[in-house]
């Protein structure tokens, strides 16, 4: 491996550049690498090991990270085969941009966010991997914009990186089986946590018993029997939410109703329990705003997301362009790691016209499946019900970035004529901040559909954000032409 | 009021055009249906910048347009809500060198004399205008009379002040016009089948008229052209006015000389600052142009340097309506009674609505033109012959 401290050595053309360096993208690049093709591996992180194996950096002298891992091997095994391998590894670049020019692929990044100037980097390659993994969806509630009410994600990620606890006594609450994971870390971090309140119904994991049976993994145990919980005294309460949280200056307590199929409330069925804080959660979107800049194909997902469609060999549908984990689908860490490698001996039979090693493929295919089939079961017990947004008030903030209610986004679709997520968002501004919707995108597009017509309410087209990440503007400024400019460009 | 299927006139097209073409017509006393095939701004009115620039137009045609409607944006903004946005922040061209003063400044004095209130601003006052602009700049020109609205939202006010009198209809593409025995206009047929009856149908389809002026076997060569628009995090007030650079650019292969302008870069009351935009003839091509970007981020940097370090949080596309002659076409179609155009506005569309509205509504009543629409007759490009 090659550290990013040597960029001078860097050639400008890779055979392949892979973005993100969790399971999916470590383990295409070892694998490209290992069969011989020049690989750059980009993250926006120093570190390497993506959401799952995210871990303290060395500097805070934590003794044992893998105490919250499952699976801390796997992460181990592909690092050693990291650091053997000629892989140009190119921590803290974060990747704004991939375009075509002139039949490569050049791959845009800001680097050196953190004190010094930002400077802009272009990498060329013949082919890209995304790997860029999801981020924690979020629905609107009463009370969420609270101080002490944290993502669930984000609170197992603090855990990972830094070990703090965002409370001491943390309900755990939202949809879908990360938030078990989560409850789970918090209590063996010394959390008391008295309730994982979960929307949907578990049930329809029964309704797959091949999946279930054909999956090893230890999480879906936990999902489904909730052992671990029982450990630590955790009570799983489904067809459940949070629909108030209380508190003047931070969180105090919280009203947990029973929800009836569609996820409406149970009229009278409010209790309070009390907390200092509330990690919440409503599962993991891919992050793909990369490559539907490049119109790649989509596909909803059963719990209505948006991941892109991908082949039997995880290429996208336009050429050489490939993904691996959840862009793809929500799926974990294992899934992630077998459709990268599958990802990286295709590359290479593509580029280096290497045989495909075909029983190796055929396993990796076949793992993969299997563990789709189950991730899209999970996925379909945990499908957001068409009545959440009946819990919320008029004033509750829909968009936290532009302060933006409940009231005004249906006034946006009543009065003004939206019928879409994006008209919603010209008229009041919800999704325009820091986050770019990437927080409120789904619930908006949820108000927009269901007060807007029939047909809005089909699969809404995927958010335009050609910007994965904020670009400095003297970076994008002062990037040199990689080409003879087209002369058609003017300013008016 | 319009029945559900019939009304006085039908505008097809909800973008500030249309809406303004409905709003004028509710106004002087017609009902009118509004039918576009998504939302109300959907188009290229989501997908601009609301600048109501005088500053950048010679004199001609189109500033003539231009004079007329920035009276009537004045007069909309005290009839329509706040959320408009509507701000006559004014307007600062600035030039680089002493080649560039002077040729902005014959540019002005022509504009003055065409009713343009121009200003010239030394260089060393170019800083009490606007404290964050580069040192070493010639001078500039203010012009008080640009201004800037919200496009989408003004759009969807105009469409809201109509009241009773206007029927919007969303989400219901024109697939067909009806006509009668003598080729006149009768109304539209929708994809659904539905037929809604008028006769007067406006075609204000923006960047897609050409597609409605063909249905009705007219031609009207509207064509696209690509822009891209930065907007950054959001910023106490850096930049007060819209600011671009004016440089005189003396093409020495031919004796064609041009004036030359950069990215308008303008401080939003929510806080971003917007620098745009591109002008680019690619049709309806989305593809990302990181040459585009290019050329806006550093044109910003260069007139403002604190902007170098403030980060582009999105990115956004247009396609502007434009025809061969640059100018709209605004008027009754010579070839087929009943019909008339609103399309072609390009880059000045949002600025230029609440005329074309006024003018489409007087062609339909009758009365006073606000002026002479001569050169946006909508028959000028058929083929001669
Ligand atoms: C907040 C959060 C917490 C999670 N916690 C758990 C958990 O506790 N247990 C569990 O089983 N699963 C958890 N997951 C799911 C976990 O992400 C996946 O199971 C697994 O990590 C998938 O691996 P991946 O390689 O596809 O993606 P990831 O591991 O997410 O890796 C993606 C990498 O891409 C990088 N990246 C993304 N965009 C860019 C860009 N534009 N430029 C540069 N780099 C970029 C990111 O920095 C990241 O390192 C969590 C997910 C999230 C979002
Ligand atoms: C990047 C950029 C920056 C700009 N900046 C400015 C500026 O600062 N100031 C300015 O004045 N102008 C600016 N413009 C130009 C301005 O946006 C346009 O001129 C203006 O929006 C055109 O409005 P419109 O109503 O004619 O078209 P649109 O807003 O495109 O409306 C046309 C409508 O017709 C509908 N339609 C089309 N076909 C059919 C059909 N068959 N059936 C039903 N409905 C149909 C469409 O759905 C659409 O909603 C800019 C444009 C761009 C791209």
């Amino acid at each position: 491996m090659r550290p990013s401290a040597e960029p001078p050595t860097a050639p400008d053309l890779y055979d392949l550049a892979v973005i993100g360096a969790g399971c999916a993208g470590l383990s295409g690049a070892v694998t490209a690498s290992e069969l011989g093709l020049s690989v750059a591996l980009l993250d926006a992180s120093p570190q390497i090991g993506g959401q799952f194996f995210r871990h303290p950096a060395p500097a805070t002298g934590a003794a044992r990270p893998e105490a919250l891992h499952h699976d801390w091997s796997l992460f181990t095994g592909l690092r050693r085969r990291l650091e053997a391998s000629a892989v140009d590894l190119l921590g803290g670049h974060h990747v704004w941009s991939v375009v075509r020019e002139g039949g490569l692929w050049a791959v845009h990044a800001v680097t050196g966010a953190d004190g010094g100037e930002e400077r802009a980097v272009r990498v060329r390659a013949r082919a890209v991997l995304l790997a860029t993994g999801a981020y924690e969806r979020q629905l609107p509630f009463p009370g969420w914009t609270l101080p002490g009410v944290v993502g669930a994600g984000g609170a197992q990620a603090m855990l990972k990186s830094g070990l703090v606890l965002p409370g001491r006594r943390v309900v755990v609450a939202g949809s879908g089986p990360l938030l078990l994971a989560v409850a789970a870390s918090l209590a063996a971090a010394g959390a008391r946590v008295p309730a994982v309140i979960e929307a949907s119904g578990y049930l329809g994991y029964a309704r797959h018993p091949y999946a279930l049976a054909a999956n090893p993994h230890k999480l879906t145990e936990a999902a489904v029997h909730g052992g671990a919980l029982l450990r630590h005294r955790v009570r799983l309460r489904t067809r459940t939410a949070v629909t108030e949280v209380h508190g003047t200056d931070r969180v105090e307590a919280v009203t947990v109703s029973r929800l009836d199929r569609d996820w409406r409330l149970v009229p009278g069925s409010g209790r309070r329990i009390a907390c200092d804080a509330l990690a919440v959660g409503h599962g993991l979107a891919p992050q793909i705003d990369l490559a539907t800049t490049l119109g790649c194909a989509t596909r909803t997902t059963p719990d209505r997301t948006t991941a892109l469609v991908l082949d039997t060999s995880q290429e996208t549908s336009v050429r050489d362009l490939w993904a691996a984990g959840e862009p793809g689908g929500v799926g974990g860490a294992r899934l992630a790691d077998v459709e990268g490698e599958l990802a990286g001996l295709a590359i290479a039979a593509r580029l280096r016209g290497h045989p495909a090693r075909r029983g190796r493929v055929r396993e990796l295919e076949r793992r993969r499946d299997r563990m789709r089939a189950f991730a899209d079961a999970m996925a379909a017990a945990h499908a957001p019900g068409t009545g959440w947004p009946q819990w919320l008030a008029d004033d509750t903030e829909v968009c936290r970035c532009e302060e933006v209610t409940t009231q005004s986004v249906r006034a946006a679709v009543t009065d003004l004529g939206a019928r879409d997520a994006r008209t919603v968002k010209l008229f009041t501004r919800a999704g325009m901040g820091w986050c770019q919707g990437r927080m409120c995108g789904a619930a908006v597009t949820c108000l927009a559909a269901q007060h807007g017509s029939a047909e809005a309410l089909a699969e809404p087209a995927p958010e335009r954000r050609p910007f994965a990440v904020p670009v400095p503007l003297r970076a994008l400024g002062s990037l040199d032409d990689p080409a003879p400019a087209p002369q058609t460009v003017t300013t008016d | 009021m319009p029945t559900r299927t019939s009304s006085d006139v039908i505008v097809i097209g909800a973008g500030v055009v249309g809406a303004a073409c409905a709003y004028y017509a509710a106004r002087a006393g017609l009902t009118v249906t509004v039918v576009d095939r998504g939302p109300v701004a959907g188009g290229t009115t989501g997908a601009g910048e609301g600048n109501l620039l005088l500053s950048d137009k010679e004199p001609g045609p189109e500033l003539s347009l231009a004079l007329a409607s920035a009276e009537l944006w004045r007069e909309l903004a005290h009839l329509l809500p706040p959320q408009i946005e509507y701000e006559p922040k004014g307007g600062l061209v600035v030039a680089s060198g002493e080649a560039g003063m002077a040729a902005l400044r014959g540019f002005a004095a022509g504009q003055e004399s065409a009713g343009v209130r121009v200003k010239e601003v030394p260089a060393d006052r170019l800083h009490d205008l606007e404290p964050h602009l580069a040192p070493g700049l010639a001078g500039g020109y203010h012009y008080p009379q640009d201004a800037q609205v919200m496009p989408a939202l003004a759009a969807a006010h105009l469409l809201r002040a109509g009241g009773d009198r206007i029927r919007l209809r969303l989400g219901e593409e024109v697939t067909e016009l009806l006509t009668g025995e003598g080729g006149e206009v009768r109304g539209v047929r929708t994809a659904s089948g539905t037929r809604l009856h008028a006769p007067y149908v406006v075609n204000a389809a923006g960047t897609w008229g050409g597609r409605i002026a063909r249905l009705a076997g007219a031609e009207l060569p509207v064509l696209p052209r690509r822009g891209f628009v930065l907007v950054t995090e959001p910023l106490p007030r850096v930049v007060r006015h819209k600011v671009y650079a004016a440089d005189y650019v003396a093409d020495v292969a031919s004796d064609s000389a041009a004036l030359q302008t950069s990215a308008v870069v303008e401080g939003t009351a929510a806080g971003p600052v917007l620098i745009g935009a591109s002008r680019e003839r690619v049709g309806f091509d989305r593809t990302l142009s990181t040459e585009a970007l290019r050329r806006l981020a550093a044109q910003a940097v260069a007139l403002f340097p604190v902007l170098g370090t403030v980060r582009a949080l999105r990115t956004y596309a247009g396609f502007r309506p434009y025809l061969p002659d640059h100018l709209p076409a605004i008027g009754p179609d010579p070839r087929v009674p009943g019909l008339l155009h609103a399309c072609g506005h390009e880059g000045a569309g949002v600025g230029l609505a609440p005329v074309t509205g006024l003018i489409v509504a007087v062609c339909v009543t009758g009365g006073q033109l606000p002026l002479d629409i001569a050169p946006f007759a909508p028959g000028r490009f058929a083929a001669k012959g």
